[in-house]
């Protein structure tokens, strides 16, 4: 563990869920290394042109609002109340049967009230009674509490530690959606200077440059060359990556982690010989270099901010249709927010596959489709061919990511590839997967290294599950279809069940991918031998 | 402490409609129950005309099952509707069955540490139970304020006391509703997390019906009353000629009184979840979000940072790595 | 929005549904309180109207147990009075003849149908005429 503090599994996991005698509408937050993010630096802030750039930490006393704080959120809350139904209804109709409340994966691995759902939402419903309803005057008898400065610490401690992840929603008997008010939430935070610096760092890098990591144009180049090069190494064939040409059939997006970050550089290699088996004719964009949107953990101004530039460039190199490689939080952009935001996409195509002719119907007006969709229909279509037991020292499973879980229903093709291109695939538990799955513990901008402890607390249910797995099947590898995923569960492995590594859909794919002139391969993408240890060679 | 103050304003009101019906009967019987249900279509319609103002600017749907993408991928209709006839479907289930809370478990950790779930369906039950049979209660009161009473209301009543226990007849949902409520309400101590949530209006509402309900149980079948009196008060309220029949006995003042209090408390409460469910977003739209666009009303346009900028900003850096550029 | 014709419509069926009964009565007239046909024979009930009114069938249930399982056939009143223990001889043959202007009425109205009452007992007037 990179934190010191961080305590053991076995200390970790002593967890009291026993509330306190006291009222939960006391507002009393501590804190406490290991359990929080650091906040935005002013030069990001100040790229972004948001209000109150300042030096300042969530542990200080002062923190630095602007005189006139509770009147910005009162009014932003009430523009909000205007402008979301969700937000309102979600304000208004919740009973408290607190059929969401071991729902969550950070409640689950922590044991603080304050992260069930309903209390989470309570935090910012008590402020919402007391200034927007007429049963609110009657004060706390009503659930009703005053904006003070401990009520806005407290949010920036609860909604800077949900990862919007909806698994609460899908319990709820109204949907209510707790992502939905952790989002206004930090936008009320945002109004005041209240963010954290893993979200606004990567926000300001990605409006300048194109992508999170704040890699520019030479850099970016650098690295699909060089994934290039590692390609031709393993396999011996020296593919095509073509960046900004105008005119491809196809624009292809990705999370920049892909190109900068492992495990899941091996997944765009992935991507890449893939691409060159099936002949496919497109393009990356160093301008449009990430898929991800941080925005989405900002607001919802800034998730329109970040994402204009997909469009903008599909429209400038005059590309049919968009393909979007493996992410979890850029398909719940690209997915519920981007068509409405930025469309219409009336200059592209009607998605159709240049190899199996397959209309994708499900993204006839997005024209953007997702790249297991893509490779699923390959598949089916028999225009790949594969070795699956080039994965045979892969014992494997697949954590579905949150969003493109709760938020698409993306389930099914991610599983037709890996059952294709792998013999031995199991699936973990029932209550943590498909639309139940848990998060990874740090999606929503929370993946930073400070906050290890309450990474390691909220992923504990994944990696309980995976620890299944792991002992009644040997499994060895998680896989998953999120950037986010690849950055935090390598860690989180690590802490909860060592010795299970961490890949790619596409990965998986590759390796078990026959391409025409290849050399034979020794190893997989990732450069381990594809021999198998003796002990994981036979099936449970 | 929030428990206990709703107990005793519930019974304060209790007392209140038991002694104040034979002080001031036109208050308590003509007087507030106008007034109630008053409040109760004036707030409704305020609150459910607020909420479709409002509106839904991004398709959030919360996704159950496999999307509907390739043919020949099996896609969950119900659970994830691609269309509106699914989503219709959908938000059946869930008004009349509570499909949601039908999922839910209960995650515990045990020695290992293994996280473990099981099932927890008795919320489900009882709010079933508890919504069903008070619907049916509502439908069997029919009897009082419609003359001459319709066959539907008398099949009702017929059915529920299908088993003719005792005289007058047992109704099955007196006893169901009962234990639903009861249910509920001693969940709401005895978990100790539901506990700490639960505010004044939680136990309050739960009170109040626990209340409506005795008192009803208690005039049918242990302090009897005159029926054709409450008949003849009901009706008089319904048609707009009211009056107040004599001999009605105090308990029939608390009945309708904390009736009243329920139906006045409604729009002001979480009971709008009634009118809430049908209006989810995460629920009542189809998972059709690249098939069909989304319309934005309040969609406005934001700052960006164009291409053009882009290039200008790292225009040698792009030109030194190869890449194409739009202005030379 | 385009759902906003759906919840208006959606608010006007359940305004419509809870104003269900104003809408009805006015349409089928309003339903005064039913006339009784009483004996012209007798002044006094079994016991005091407001009683009857509220627990006759208290009395008929406790008229059958003791009828039936303790062979009592006798009941005195509080004030002394006596009555033979029976439905149909009694309250029937001797002053509600007509069970259609009595009993029915308040029953219809209050909704309070076919008590058990009737799966043994017999309508004297329903016998009288299919007698004729």
């Amino acid at each position: 563990m990179k934190e010191e503090n961080t305590p053991t599994p076995e200390q970790l996991v002593s967890i009291d869920f026993e509330p306190p005698r006291k009222s939960w509408m006391d507002p009393a937050v501590k804190f406490r290394k290991g359990t929080y993010c650091y906040s935005g630096v002013a030069k990001h802030v100040k790229y972004l042109d948001l209000p109150n750039p300042r030096e300042w930490q969530p542990t200080d006393s002062d923190w630095k609002l602007p005189p006139d704080w509770k009147k910005i959120i009162l009014d932003g809350m009430k523009e909000r109340l205007e402008k979301y139904r969700s937000f309102r209804l979600f304000m208004d109709i919740c009973v408290r049967c607190g059929a969401c409340a071991d729902k969550c994966h950070f409640y689950v691995g922590s044991g603080d009230p304050k992260n069930m759902p309903v209390l989470r939402a309570e935090l910012l419903r008590s402020v919402y009674r007391r200034y927007f309803t007429t049963a609110g005057k009657l004060g706390r008898l009503a659930g009703a509490r005053d904006l003070d400065e401990g009520v806005l610490k407290e949010w920036f401690y609860y909604f800077f530690q949900c990862t919007e992840c909806r698994r609460c929603s899908v319990f709820c008997p109204y949907g209510i959606d707790t992502a939905e008010v952790t989002m206004i939430g930090r936008e009320l935070l945002n109004l005041v200077g209240c963010n954290i610096n893993w979200v606004i760092e990567p926000v300001s890098n990605c409006f300048r440059t194109g992508n999170h990591l704040g890699i520019q144009p030479h850099g970016f180049k650098d690295s699909i060359d060089f994934a290039a090069d590692d390609l031709e190494e393993i396999t011996g064939i020296k593919v095509d990556a073509p960046i900004n040409k105008k005119g491809a059939e196809i624009l292809f997006i990705v999370p920049s982690a892909d190109y900068f970050a492992s495990p899941h550089y091996y997944t765009l290699l992935g991507y890449m010989l893939l691409f060159h088996e099936i002949g496919l004719d497109y393009t990356f964009s160093a301008y449009a270099s990430e898929g991800g949107n941080f925005g989405l953990f900002t607001s919802h101004e800034m998730i329109k901010r970040l994402n204009n530039k997909i469009y903008a460039e599909a429209k400038r190199l005059g590309v049919k249709w968009i393909l979007g490689g493996e992410c979890g939080h850029m398909w719940r952009v690209m997915h519920q927010y981007m068509d409405t935001m930025n469309g219409p996409a009336d200059f592209l195509e009607e998605p159709v596959s240049p190899v199996t002719g397959t209309r994708f119907e499900n993204a006839m007006t997005t024209r953007m489709v997702h790249i297991c969709e893509f490779t699923a229909d390959l598949l089916k279509n028999n225009r790949l061919k594969l070795d699956p037991g080039r994965n045979n020292h892969r014992r494997v499973t697949f954590h579905d990511s949150c969003n493109p879980a709760r938020a698409m229903g993306l389930l099914e093709e991610p599983r037709y590839i890996l059952q294709s291109a792998c013999n031995h695939f199991y699936e973990m538990p029932e209550n943590t997967i498909r639309e139940q799955t848990f998060c990874c513990g740090a999606g929503a901008g929370l993946g930073t290294d400070e906050n290890m402890e309450m990474r390691m607390r909220g992923g504990f249910p994944r990696a309980n599950a995976v620890k299944y797995v792991h002992d009644k099947y040997n499994v060895n590898m998680l896989t998953c279809i999120c950037a986010i995923d690849k950055a935090t569960l390598p860690t989180l492995m690590d802490y909860w069940v060592p010795g299970v590594e961490v890949g790619g859909v596409h990965e998986l794919l590759a390796n078990a991918l026959i391409v025409e002139g290849e050399r034979e391969r020794t190893t997989d993408l990732r450069g381990d031998s594809m021999e198998q240890s003796g002990a994981e060679t036979t099936d449970a | 402490m929030a428990a206990f103050y709703s107990l005793i304003l519930v019974l304060l009101l209790s007392i209140a409609g038991y002694f104040g019906g034979s002080a001031a009967g036109t208050f308590f019987g003509i007087i507030i129950p106008y007034a109630a249900i008053a409040v109760f279509l004036i707030g409704l319609t305020a609150r459910v005309l607020q909420w479709a103002k409002i509106p839904v600017p991004f398709r959030i749907t919360t996704t159950c099952g496999q999307q509907k993408s390739l043919p020949w991928i099996k896609y969950s209709r119900l659970d994830n509707p691609g269309s509106g006839l699914g989503t219709v479907f959908r938000m059946a289930l869930e008004i009349l069955l509570f499909r949601s809370l039908f999922r839910n478990t209960k995650a515990e950790i045990k020695d290992g540490p293994r996280l473990v779930f099981s099932e927890r369906k008795f919320l489900w039950l009882a709010a079933l139970a508890f919504h069903w049979t008070f619907l049916f209660i509502l439908l069997r009161h029919l009897r009082f304020f419609l003359e001459p009473v319709p066959g539907f209301v008398l099949l009702a009543q017929t059915l529920d006391g299908f088993f003719q226990i005792g005289t007058p007849v047992l109704y099955m949902t007196d006893l169901v509703i009962l234990a639903a409520l009861a249910y509920l309400l001693i969940r709401r101590f005895s978990d100790s997390q539901v506990r700490y949530i639960s505010l004044f209006a939680d136990y309050f509402a739960l009170f109040l019906l626990l209340g409506l309900v005795l008192s009803g149980i208690a005039l049918r079948y242990f302090i009897k009353t005159d029926i054709s009196g409450i008949k003849e008060l009901a009706l008089g309220l319904a048609t707009f000629s009211p009056a107040l029949p004599a001999g009605l006995s105090p308990i029939f003042f608390m009945h309708i009184f904390l009736l009243s209090i329920l139906v006045a408390f409604f729009p002001f409460s979480k009971l709008m979840h009634m009118g809430g469910v049908f209006l989810s977003p995460t629920r009542n739209l189809a998972n059709n979000n690249r098939m069909k666009r989304h319309i934005n009303p309040w969609n406005h346009p934001v700052k960006v940072h164009t291409y053009e900028e882009w290039e200008d900003e790292f225009r040698d850096k792009i030109r030194a790595a190869g890449l194409p550029l739009d202005k030379a | 929005m385009r759902d906003r014709s759906l919840i208006y419509l959606g608010l006007l069926i359940f305004l419509a549904v809870v104003t269900f009964p104003f809408t009805y009565n006015l349409a089928a007239g309003s339903g005064e309180m039913p006339d009784l046909e009483y004996p012209d024979n007798e002044t006094q009930c079994v016991e005091s109207k407001e009683f009857m009114r509220s627990s006759h069938m208290q009395l008929l249930v406790d008229w059958r147990e003791s009828l039936v399982r303790e062979n009592v056939r006798t009941h005195k009143t509080s004030d002394g009075r006596t009555y033979d223990i029976s439905l149909t001889n009694t309250c029937l043959a001797a002053c509600h003849t007509r069970k259609g202007d009595f009993c029915d009425r308040c029953h219809d109205y209050s909704g309070v149908e076919n008590p058990y009452c009737w799966d043994c007992h017999i309508d004297p007037e329903q016998t009288e005429r299919s007698a004729r």
